[in-house]
């Protein structure tokens, strides 16, 4: 069983505010996913390495685009006009410390 | 004439020989969703002025003479795909006043195509969710079954096609989203390989198991849909250089692969007669069925479910209330990013973040995340190795049809369980479709055809033998 204080931490990590009652719910679905999960400490030792693509697509025609600017000036406005508090066209946050 | 019932291919040829109009049409599918969709709950925004406006620019198009299959025909789109000007919220409330600045390419290879938008649909909170219950706009109720779940996560998609509320509609699918829809709502859901359709304006959930694709009246539609939006896009590093091609595959001398690991228990009985009889009906028509095993399938639902949480939760740090969406009131940043999260993430949406931050912390990332990579590449070998012997794969694609509204909501584990048979299609980045085969006390039930890479056309040239066979 997941700690309450593992949950708490783990939800510090992800920057979520938890109630309460949400962490003694999310302590106890955690724990009976991460129970199921052990069913893959059954799997034989795969000698295969860490997935990085199948070879066919790490040769396909050039996957990385050349390192040039795209423009995407065209949709400035609409980017900073999402923006929840601004100045002028800068990002406005709280204070950090 | 029900203009609402058309199939795309119908509905083009009345528009063709000018027995109605894209306006005609429009207003029957808008006059259907202000009927219908106050009790289904399929669409959670309505275009109706843009609506009339695609489709008299349809209309000018075809009067002209240039206009392809899908011009001037409604659909319908998955509110996690973008539609530049109108909102895209994902059905969660921290994004429920973002406006799209851009489309997605899907989008812009429909508007080419000049169709007509009807509006945006409803689905699982950021499309994490196997019945669409977890929308923060409310459920969507299955057309078959009002106290039902349409299915999900792209539960509005598939209901509005069921429902005769749009033609057809594009859905997402990262673990079973289009297909298990699909198969409750007895329509055609057509997952395509990872890199034949651009994510590019798609909200990203799993970057490496997300896919656009068509759900459709028939199989006929779906092709035409799949040719219209896949292929590549330098706007997305992972699609490929991919032209769809009809192929003439016929039944005769296919080799169809019926996993045995995907016959076990749990499956409801009615279910599995239904997809053994349609395995019948494609031996009879001269497939040859072959018995294969996949043997790592046991492991692939654990396997996806840490790999999924693992990259939403990656994915979904960017809702931190600074750049766009929701953004809580505090004193100090921690606390905007804490009250953010808190308060605009669901609860499903919070225990996969969560899910996917402990799999990949310091300490659980080798039992987990590395793990689970491990096995990803088992359950893909499975799958070349099955392709060796056959053509294509058939397969339930739920152990059920449609559940009862709040049947499982509260029991996240065995809500999951539901996707069994689809997520390891994702993890191998294989195609698959739902093609209905069946009901079961009214309920439909959908086949699932998995094929290999880019067999799109393999795996839609066999179903449509089998969908004539089952009419």
């Amino acid at each position: 069983m997941i700690s309450e204080e593992e949950v708490k931490h783990i939800a510090k990590l992800a920057r979520l505010e938890l109630t309460e009652k949400e962490i003694e719910k999310m302590q106890k679905d955690m724990s009976a996913i991460l129970d199921y999960f052990d069913l893959l400490k059954k799997v034989k030792g795969p000698e295969s390495q860490l997935w990085a693509g199948d070879p066919e697509e790490r040769s396909d025609e050039g996957q990385l685009r050349k390192d040039e600017v795209i423009s995407s000036h065209d949709i400035v406005d609409e980017l900073i006009s999402a923006i929840p508090d601004k100045k002028d066209d800068y990002i406005k946050v709280k204070s950090i410390l | 004439m029900d203009l609402t019932k058309l199939t795309i291919k119908q509905a083009h040829d009345g528009l063709k020989k000018k027995d109605f109009t894209s306006v005609d049409l429009t207003k029957a599918y808008l006059s259907e969703i202000k009927k219908s969709n106050k009790e289904i709950n399929a669409y959670l925004s309505v275009f109706e002025d843009e609506a009339i406006k695609d489709a008299e620019f349809a209309d000018q198009k075809i009067a002209s003479g240039s206009f392809s299959e899908l011009t001037g025909i409604p659909c319908a789109i998955k509110d996690a795909i973008m539609v530049e000007g109108q909102k895209c919220t994902s059905a969660s409330k921290i994004l429920e006043n973002y406006t799209a600045p851009y489309d997605a390419t899907v989008i812009k290879k429909l508007k080419e195509e000049g169709v007509v938008i009807l509006g945006k649909t409803n689905l699982d909170e950021f499309a994490m969710g196997g019945s669409g219950e977890n929308s923060a706009f409310g459920v969507t109720k299955n057309p078959h079954d009002k106290t039902r779940v349409a299915g999900g996560s792209s539960s509005g998609s598939a209901a509005a096609v069921a429902a005769n509320m749009a033609c057809y509609a594009l859905g997402s699918d990262t673990g079973g989203s289009i297909r298990l829809p699909s198969s409750f709502c007895g329509v055609t859901g057509l997952k395509p390989t990872y890199g034949a359709v651009s994510r590019y304006g798609l909200i990203a959930f799993g970057s490496s198991l997300d896919q656009i694709g068509p759900i459709t009246k028939n199989i006929e539609d779906a092709k035409i849909v799949f040719k219209a939006i896949s292929g590549k896009d330098e706007k997305d590093a992972t699609s490929r250089k991919y032209k769809y091609e009809d192929s003439n595959t016929s039944l005769e001398g296919l080799k169809i692969g019926i996993p045995k690991e995907y016959f076990i228990k749990g499956i409801d009985k009615d279910v599995e007669k239904i997809i053994k009889d349609t395995i019948k009906k494609a031996e009879d028509g001269g497939a040859k069925i072959v018995e294969i095993s996949l043997p790592n399938l046991k492991f692939a639902l654990a396997c996806y479910y840490i790999i999924a949480p693992a990259e939403a939760s990656a994915n979904l740090a960017r809702f931190d209330g600074v750049r766009y969406g929701l953004s809580a009131k505090a004193d100090n940043l921690m606390d905007v990013y804490l009250k953010t999260k808190g308060h605009g993430f669901g609860q499903e949406v919070k225990r996969r973040i969560m899910l996917g931050t402990y799999t990949l912390s310091s300490g659980y990332y080798d039992a987990y995340y590395k793990k689970a990579q491990e096995v990803r590449q088992l359950i893909k070998q499975d799958f070349v190795k099955a392709f060796e012997k056959t053509d294509l794969i058939f397969a339930p694609v739920s152990p059920v049809p449609a559940i009862k509204i709040g049947e499982r909501s509260d029991d996240p584990l065995s809500m999951y369980l539901m996707d069994i048979y689809t997520v390891s299609v994702n993890l191998a980045g294989l195609p698959g479709l739902s093609l209905p085969a069946g009901k079961v006390d009214g309920l439909p039930v959908g086949l699932q055809i998995i094929g290999n890479h880019f067999q799109e056309n393999k795996i839609l040239g066999v179903a449509s033998f089998i969908e004539k066979m089952l009419q």
